[in-house]
């Protein structure tokens, strides 16, 4: 997929015509782009490997790999 | 651990403003924004704006943003981005998070500017992705250039829902309709009558009742309402829209002042749980300051005024008796109460008096 710098990650998404950003841990809900100023949490995704990133608020970069989330997500073992 | 005299959340207009008149004063301020730039909304508000002069009226949002940006920059004032304050520690301590660190700033005097947020309403699948907050698709069409939908629903005639409706109908994209719950268009009739004049409809007395769609909006259900506002049975029409867009109101960004122990009240038109403030934007808790949006939903031009006060007072209040910020407070309570005279502020007003009608609790720490 292609995008701008400058643009957030959700903003390149929707761009590109992606509606779903994550699915919701207990209802398995559809969530995507709502109030586009990191407040809401609607877009929640897995951003090179790290869960819960609002991509609302996410600079868009070369090579980012940007994965839709399941439920709350994992953090690998060590991050921490 | 890093110090400064006011500490001020939020670098939309009231922060900005807060920000220019106290370091201009002379106090060592500092402005924290969870964004890359400063400006708050107004970098995403490309219309022109009504109002007088001294307020930027003529003049488009984003070059008000512009123009306070360089303002602030003229002074010492230290500018934190892509920095969230993330919580409050006694005794005077906000907590700093960016991407890469967390880190802790003391201060004096603390003004809180953080806006609002975008509200929701009730209908089924409220939730399914292709409903936007206006802001939302302000953000995509006016700062990344982007189209939203194809076929879009607004929801509310505000002049928020308005406005974007006809920058939505610039982009080539279509409005099915406008939906408002009232049974009179909300916002200035110039606003309403260009968007009629180019055939889309703005159905009042109507409402959303539900969005279509499995995995994304593919269609929605609105209906006529009555006096009360409640859906009336057999009145559904279905309208084939890919975007639904919602226009019904902001909700001040209170978590923190809640965190801070301020004492808050309900006050629905100021657009809900507000901090208790006085007419210089002190909160209960001395010393800690509101000013814009997270003191009452209203315009950035009054955001730009409530900035200017609690900007001079807090800093009256930290170094001692001042001409010149005593000027600057009373002139712009004098702006303040010109502006609210106007068709929009009667509501502001009515919701400032029953707030000063309030006594606050006592604080508690």
């Amino acid at each position: 997929m292609q995008g701008y710098l400058g643009e957030t990650i959700a903003a390149a998404l929707v761009a590109n015509g992606v509606k779903v950003f994550r699915y919701t841990e207990k209802h398995k809900r559809a969530r995507g782009f709502f109030c586009a100023v990191g407040k809401c949490s609607s877009c929640l995704m897995v951003v090179d490997g790290i869960p819960n990133t609002m991509v609302c608020m996410e600079p868009l970069r070369a090579g980012v790999r940007v994965e839709r989330q399941r439920g709350r997500g994992k953090l690998k073992t060590g991050d921490l | 651990m890093k110090h400064t005299e006011i500490a001020i959340v939020g670098g939309g207009p009231a922060g900005l403003c807060a920000g220019i008149v106290a370091a201009r004063l002379g106090a060592r301020v500092t402005v924290i924004d969870d964004n890359p730039r400063l400006g708050g909304q107004l970098i995403k508000q490309t219309h022109k704006f009504f109002g007088s002069k001294s307020h930027y009226c003529g003049t488009r949002g984003i070059d008000i943003a512009t123009i306070l940006e360089q303002e602030l920059r003229k002074t010492d004032a230290e500018i934190i981005l892509n920095t969230t304050v993330v919580g409050y520690f006694q005794p005077n301590i906000l907590g700093l998070a960016s991407r890469q660190e967390f880190s802790k700033l003391t201060y004096e005097r603390l003004i809180i500017a953080t806006g609002a947020y975008e509200n929701n309403i009730l209908f089924e699948n409220n939730d399914l992705p292709g409903v936007y907050g206006a802001g939302a698709v302000q953000t995509l069409m006016n700062v990344y250039g982007i189209r939203p939908g194809n076929r879009i629903l607004m929801v509310g005639s505000g002049n928020i829902g308005l406005i974007v409706s006809y920058q939505l109908l610039q982009a080539g994209i279509e409005v099915a309709a406008i939906v408002e719950a009232l049974p009179v268009i909300g916002g200035y009739h110039v606003h309403a009558a260009k968007i009629r004049r180019l055939g889309v409809p703005i159905l009042t007395s109507h409402t959303i009742k539900a969005a279509l769609g499995r995995e994304y909006v593919t269609g929605a259900i609105i209906c006529r309402v009555n006096r009360n506002l409640q859906p009336i049975k057999g009145t559904e029409k279905r309208l084939k829209v890919d975007t639904i867009c919602l226009a019904v109101g902001l909700s001040p960004l209170v978590e923190l002042l809640s965190q801070i122990n301020c004492h808050l009240v309900y006050i629905p038109e100021l657009g809900g749980l507000v901090a208790w403030h006085n007419d210089n934007l002190e909160t209960s808790v001395p010393g800690v300051y509101v000013a814009g949006d997270v003191s009452g939903i209203e315009e950035a031009s009054t955001a730009i005024l409530e900035g200017r006060i609690a900007g001079a007072h807090a800093f009256l209040s930290l170094k001692g008796k001042n001409p010149e910020a005593e000027k600057i407070i009373k002139e712009a309570k004098k702006e303040l109460s010109a502006i609210r005279q106007g068709p929009f502020g009667e509501k502001a007003i009515r919701g400032k008096k029953s707030l000063w009608s309030l006594k606050p609790e006592p604080v508690r720490i």
